[in-house]
């Protein structure tokens, strides 16, 4: 089962969840998934130890999305 | 799968800043210890020369000295400030936060949280050191440290109610994404010696101060 989460004030929140051979499921996580970049976030995925890419679309294959805000200097 | 490239979006924006790599690092260490002398030497010289014209002028040549010490001290505290924890959320939050940071990182990372609050992460600059305001890289042979202020955007109606341990992994997630770009975003607070950054530190942050000079020491020994 894939997740999208969203790190907030709970802690994170699991915004959508999907398997890719479920394709309303697929939708419906893809339609989170755009609200949340409306919203302002960046969606994260980790590319091996120690990386991580930033993705526009939601990759239905990875196990883990993550929802981060913008940063800034201090 | 659309992936938005190696730039960090944020950095992306601030095109008026010179994107931060080693050469810029080692410029900026220089720069920075060229105005701490620029502050410090007059102070001293003038020290020197109150006791040469009159001797009893000591407690003002001592005031003089005073300055002298003062003012690296309070740049080095500036610099440790950048891993100061802050506010804390509900419980609740917090373990969910520090949970989910735990899953991005190693065992020894998740053990040293536990005991000092940051994370260190190893780089192609260096060494990090994360915290939930700010980040500490020591990069170059001599390990110097360069304290950056970065955080998630205030300008996020949600920025101020994450949890410590989401504040972490926002900035490790935006590191690993692209951490030159994070570097340029972040707001240089201090640059020095380590040792100097080492004693402004607080007690409980100098384990991860040395744990992340030992992963540099340990790199750059590999590379030999």
């Amino acid at each position: 089962m894939s997740r999208l989460i969203r790190m907030d004030h709970t802690g994170h929140s699991t915004v959508a969840a999907w398997t890719a051979d479920d394709p309303a499921a697929v939708d419906a996580a893809v339609e989170a998934f755009r609200a949340e970049l409306d919203r302002g976030y960046l969606a994260m995925i980790t590319a091996g130890p120690g990386q991580a890419e930033q993705v526009r679309e939601l990759p239905v294959d990875a196990d883990l999305v993550i929802l981060r805000l913008p940063i800034a200097g201090g | 799968m659309a992936t938005v490239g190696e730039v960090l979006p944020e950095a992306e924006a601030l095109t008026w800043r010179p994107r931060v790599d080693a050469a810029r690092l080692r410029q900026q260490g220089r720069l920075w210890t060229l105005s701490a002398a620029f502050h410090v030497l007059p102070f001293g010289v003038a020290a020197v020369l109150l006791m040469w014209v009159q001797p009893l002028a000591l407690p003002v040549a001592l005031a003089c000295l005073a300055h002298a010490w003062v003012i690296p001290e309070l740049y080095a505290q500036r610099g440790a400030n950048v891993l100061r924890p802050r506010a804390r959320a509900d419980d609740g939050a917090e373990q969910r936060s520090v949970g989910l940071l735990g899953d991005l990182v190693d065992h020894d990372a998740r053990e040293l949280h536990a005991r000092t609050g940051v994370v260190i992460e190893p780089s192609g600059l260096g060494a990090w050191i994360v915290g939930e305001a700010g980040a500490v890289l020591l990069h170059g042979r001599r390990g110097r440290a360069y304290c950056y202020c970065i955080k998630v955007d205030p300008r996020h109606p949600a920025a101020g109610e994450l949890p410590s341990g989401d504040r972490i992994a926002h900035l490790l997630l935006a590191l690993r994404g692209d951490e030159q770009g994070f570097a340029t975003v972040a707001n240089l607070s201090f640059a020095g010696a380590r040792w100097r950054l080492r004693r402004r530190l607080r007690q409980e942050l100098r384990p991860a101060l040395d744990a992340a000079a030992l992963r540099l020491d340990r790199a750059s020994t590999a590379t030999r």
